[in-house]
């Protein structure tokens, strides 16, 4: 938590938050971590900021006073690649999704750990530097390695055969470490826009994966499950 | 009364002049002075702007006492009432007194004698009902000299207006005549008064049993003498009356336009305070004497044959008959034809006479001509009678009474001219023909009256044997409706069905303004207006509109819906002919209707009302002890943390760094307890708000729980897990956010009451309909008897160690959720100690198998 990203110059991170208290605790916590602090208190003023002082990361609360912040993230979108965080309330599964499907990388769920904060936003840097490159880069999560290049995956050294939509689905997850992948996401990079629905498929071939995958299939340590809205690969 | 207002007025009453009539005297205008006026509300009719009594005005203002000149004033059409009495009836249900004025001639049971006495036949007339519920009735009396003096001094009317009434009406004759009804009338008052004291005071003499008159009426004419002679005799014995018309089978077949009559006679009858009902039976006495015993009747009152005597020594006499069978029951036999030419009280125009089925019958027998031309000469000609015969007695079935007359002559007739020698003259040769066209002529009238009366008396039972079935299918459907939705859909449908017309359903809402609670059939929704009637039914528990007396120019009839807790609706139905609903029979088959309707109605709101009652009950029990609950267990954590901090903040830097990390871990952990205690509340009201609806997918169990297993990872600080999850578990439909709580829920509890040192055991199973899933631990257990307790809102365990924490919130909602999926939550003691939480959801049919090769698969 300490250690803070070695660049040349600090990370911008742009909060639109209104809660001073939380932004309190945010500023403590995202500047000692070596990141410089822009905050905005109304939507209006976050994507005025934005546009201004573009941010290297941006963290929205769902629920400003003047503006939805799944529509901020919506314009944001419209001419930013800049990752997008998304704090939200427990329980409101469909306004996490339909940030998600506006663009937001990720999202928190409040109250959250600063840990965790911290974890997403070294996951959404990580992401935002191999953009732009081809996703077949190995990944090695504890002792499981993927290679999408060489279409091999071993748990301990051990090669592990998968069927072809177990592989699909593990590259899918693969290419965004540590990141959500939505239901819908993972339906349609799979089996393709007309099988958005069938999300029995998904937990069938989820199931299949982590029997083959997980020495506990029922406490997961790398295919995590995000209940009400997809699927996350453990990052480490 | 202006007089006597002002004294009212001077003791400090309330008094406001509704409507006064000068008649342009100054006199009377110079009374009116220092009063509050009313203004009068315009009407407008044919052009005129008429002024009028404002009614609307009236109720708003609400005086202590209101004055209302000339009761017996008839309104302008287009106003609330028909007449003035029955806005006053309205002002007194109000809660208003009213004084108000009436001329003697215009009382309803004097308005006969009137006619009699004075040849001028008053049209504007009150019942006497109105007059017996007057607290206080003065005789405003003046000897007939005097009132000829005044008349003459233009004191009563102005100018040429006072020379006319002098000629006409006024006449001293006259006057004398009138003051001595008027005294009459008023005697007759003070004698029931002084009775009625009598009682009071326990003076009990010859009215231990109360009298009951029944009068019979067979038609109109004769009964209206009677009805009014009864309403004496019963006013005057204080005496309940029934008027009763007896219609025979035979006689069904009496004209429409009688039969209304006779249905106008008994409405005027009940203005009058009768009880009226149509009795039918082939045994005019038979009938009568039984509804006489039915109601303990001890004098009937009948009118005096009109037949000739050789009539009545063959048919015998309806008036001896019941004389000599009445027995125990007086028979007062009343001379009804002095008042034949008394008014009829409300004349209904009669129906046009309709040409067309006349016109037809002569085609009828036109054709017939023609067609049995070519035969003449073939046949005999008593057999060319027989074909106009049955060309009568076709018209008699297809077009009734009238046109089958006409047929019969024209046949008679038509045979003459075209078929008896000499052909095509009237003439005839043989004399023997004149006894053939006798028996032909009354033959076909006889056939063709025999006829109508049997398609009559068909019908007639075919009415009441639909309205019967009607009042039985209504009671059925009512009593197996489900809701109060449903209900008001059957009795609309059925409404409909028995009037043959639209039918509605008008409930109040909270504020007590009425709103149609079903569709119109027909497109169009009622207008303001008839919402506005509808209303006024529902304020005055009375009904309203078409083919009655109140606001008779609306669309519809409506019934209030009347049980004992008030009137809980308005049925309103909308006949295309305002004559359906005018026989005593469909008035109260609708009343009978809307009774049916109230009653289950009723009865379905004091089902939802003690359902609501208890509910709320219920809810405010939980808020006490939610509100107990709460400001202890949120208050616990808090105070960890304000005390942790508040520590850290004043002596923190001589704490050593263990005590401080310490001290921040139990912040952390106490924040992460609130949250879990809000949470829950949170849930909790959900689930109260109205249920929780699921939202249902195939889902493995095994990865709910495994999120749910990683959501309470600091909770379980690294206890040991016994997962029997086995890895060939079909999907299931749940709502995966929902069971991932009931499993955080259940995760919580156990690792709240069992030792840190003891597994948790998940186990989850599929049987043929169902998914189970367990979770045991080796805690304190569920004692014996207390398997539903832990269910309960806000019941917790008594905690083995210290305070566990918790709202006892958790278990109430995982069972909740269960239930909301359509499955079941239960607790037992676990076998060698600890508790066991068992929950099964139903499996359904399983999903479409994933397909293993996908589109575009590489």
């Amino acid at each position: 938590m300490s250690e803070a990203p070695a660049h040349e110059h600090p990370r911008r991170v742009l909060v639109i938050e209104d809660e001073p208290e939380i932004v309190r605790f945010l500023r403590a916590a995202l500047t000692s971590a070596g990141y410089a602090l822009q905050v905005a208190a109304t939507a209006r003023d976050g994507l005025r900021e934005a546009a201004s002082q573009p941010p290297d990361f941006v963290i929205v609360d769902l629920g400003l006073p003047d503006l939805d912040g799944v529509e901020v993230i919506r314009r944001l979108r419209e001419w930013s690649r800049v990752p997008v965080i998304v704090l939200s309330a427990r329980g409101a599964e469909r306004d996490k999704i339909a940030a998600l499907d506006a663009g937001a990388d990720d999202y928190l769920t409040k109250p959250f750990a600063v840990g965790e904060l911290l974890a997403r936003l070294r996951v959404a840097e990580r992401h935002a530097r191999a953009d732009g490159r081809a996703g077949d880069t190995p990944v090695t999560i504890g002792e499981l390695a993927i290679d999408p290049g060489r279409r091999r995956v071993t748990l301990a050294g051990a090669a592990i055969h998968l069927t072809p939509i177990e592989f699909k689905l593990l590259m899918v997850l693969a290419r965004h470490p540590g990141r959500v992948v939505t239901h819908q996401q993972l339906l349609r990079e799979v089996w393709g826009p007309a099988h958005t629905r069938e999300t029995h498929y998904l937990r069938v071939h989820m199931g299949n994966l982590r029997q083959k995958l997980e020495p506990e299939p029922s406490r997961p340590r790398y295919l995590l499950t995000e209940p009400g809205v997809g699927y996350r690969l453990r990052e480490e | 009364m202006l007089l006597e207002a002002r004294e009212r007025g001077a003791a400090g009453v309330e008094v406001v002049i509704g409507v006064v009539e000068t008649h342009g005297r100054p006199e009377t205008a110079a009374l009116l002075e220092g009063f509050e006026r009313l203004p009068p509300k315009t009407v407008e009719y044919r052009g005129a702007a008429l002024p009028e009594f404002d009614l609307d005005a009236a109720l708003e203002r609400h005086p202590q006492l209101l004055l209302v000149d000339e009761l017996a004033h008839t309104n302008a059409p287009g106003s609330r009432h028909a007449k003035r009495w029955q806005d006053v009836e309205e002002l007194l249900e109000a809660g208003i007194h009213v004084y108000t004025t009436l001329n003697v001639q215009h009382v309803d049971s004097l308005n006969d004698v009137v006619a009699q006495v004075t040849g001028v036949t008053v049209r504007e007339t009150v019942p006497d009902s109105i007059l017996d519920r007057a607290d206080e009735i003065e005789l405003v009396d003046i000897p007939p000299d005097d009132l000829m003096q005044r008349l003459r001094e233009g004191k009563v009317y102005l100018g040429p207006q006072a020379e006319r009434a002098l000629q006409s009406f006024f006449r001293k004759g006259n006057l004398i005549a009138l003051r001595e009804l008027a005294l009459r009338k008023t005697a007759e008052r003070v004698d029931a008064q002084l009775e009625s004291h009598r009682r009071l005071e326990g003076i009990t003499g010859t009215w231990d049993v109360r009298e009951r008159l029944l009068v019979c009426v067979a038609d109109f004419e004769s009964g209206l003498a009677l009805v009014r002679e009864a309403r004496r005799m019963a006013v005057a014995l204080r005496a309940e009356w029934f008027v009763v018309h007896v219609e025979r089978p035979g006689e069904l077949g009496a004209r429409v336009r009688d039969r209304e009559k006779i249905v106008d006679l008994l409405a005027f009858a009940e203005e009058l305070g009768a009880h009226t009902a149509m009795l039918s039976g082939h045994d005019l006495r038979e009938e009568l004497l039984s509804f006489a015993r039915g109601r303990h009747v001890s004098r009937i009152l009948i009118a005096k044959p009109r037949r000739a005597r050789w009539l009545e020594a063959i048919a015998g006499s309806l008036t001896n008959e019941l004389i000599r069978s009445a027995r125990d029951i007086d028979v007062y036999v009343v001379d009804a034809k002095r008042t034949a030419a008394a008014p009829a009280p409300a004349p209904r125009p009669d129906t046009a006479f309709d040409t067309r089925p006349h016109l037809l019958a002569l085609a009828i027998v036109g054709v017939v001509t023609m067609l049995i031309a070519p035969l003449y000469g073939r046949l005999d000609r008593i057999n060319l009678v027989m074909i106009y015969l049955l060309a009568v007695l076709l018209v008699a079935v297809r077009l009734g009474r009238g046109p089958a007359v006409v047929a019969s002559f024209v046949s008679v007739a038509a045979f003459d001219f075209f078929y008896v020698t000499p052909r095509y003259t009237f003439a005839v040769s043989d004399t023997q023909y004149l006894v053939t066209f006798a028996v032909m002529l009354g033959t076909a009238l006889l056939v063709s009256t025999l006829t109508v009366r049997m398609r009559e008396q068909a019908e007639g039972a075919r009415d009441r044997e639909r309205r019967t079935a009607a009042l039985y299918a209504l009671t059925r459907d009512l009593a197996s409706a489900a809701s109060e939705v449903d209900l008001l859909e059957v009795a609309v449908a059925r409404a409909r069905e028995t009037f043959d017309c639209d039918a509605m359903l008008f409930l109040p809402d909270a504020g007590g303004t009425l709103a149609p609670r079903t569709a119109p059939r027909t497109a169009a929704a009622p207008d303001a207006r008839e919402l506005a009637v509808a209303q006024w039914t529902f304020q005055n528990a009375q009904a309203a509109g078409r083919g009655t007396a109140t606001l008779p120019a609306a669309l519809g009839r409506y019934q209030p819906l009347e049980t004992q807790r008030g009137v809980l609706g308005v049925l309103g139905v909308y006949p295309a002919d305002a004559r359906a609903l005018a026989t005593p029979d469909a008035a109260r088959l609708l009343e009978t209707f809307a009774r049916q309707t109230a009653l289950a109605l009723e009865r379905s709101q004091l089902e939802t009302d003690t359902e609501r009652t208890r509910m709320s009950a219920e809810r405010e029990r939980l808020r006490n002890t939610l509100l107990a609950s709460v400001s202890h267990d949120l208050r616990t954590p808090l105070a960890s943390i304000t005390g942790a901090t508040t520590t850290l903040l004043q002596v923190g830097d001589r704490l050593d760094p263990d005590t401080q990390r310490e001290l921040l871990e139990s912040v952390a952990a106490q924040a992460r307890r609130l949250n879990r205690l809000v949470g829950n509340l949170l849930e909790m009201t959900r689930v109260e708000a109205g249920g929780i609806t699921p939202r249902m997918d195939w889902h493995s169990i095994e990865e709910v729980v495994g999120a749910a297993l990683g959501h309470v990872e600091p909770e379980l600080r690294g206890r040991a897990l016994e997962l029997d999850v086995p890895r060939d578990l079909p999907l299931v439909r749940f709502d995966a956010t929902a069971i991932e709580q009931v499993l955080v829920n259940l995760f919580e509890n156990a690792a709240k009451y069992a030792p840190a040192d003891q597994p948790i055991t998940v186990r989850a199973r599929v049987t043929a309909d169902e998914l189970q899933v367990e979770v045991l631990d080796r805690g304190i257990g569920v004692r014996p008897g207390e398997e539903e307790r832990v269910f309960e809102k806000f019941y917790r365990a008594p905690a083995a160690a210290g305070d566990p924490g918790g709202l006892g919130l958790g278990l109430a909602i995982c069972r909740a959720i269960v239930q909301a999926h359509g499955g079941t939550l239960v607790a037992r003691a676990r076998e060698g100690g600890g508790a066991a939480f068992r929950f099964a959801l139903p499996r359904g049919p399983s999903p479409a198998p994933a397909p293993d090769a996908p589109q575009g698969a590489r």
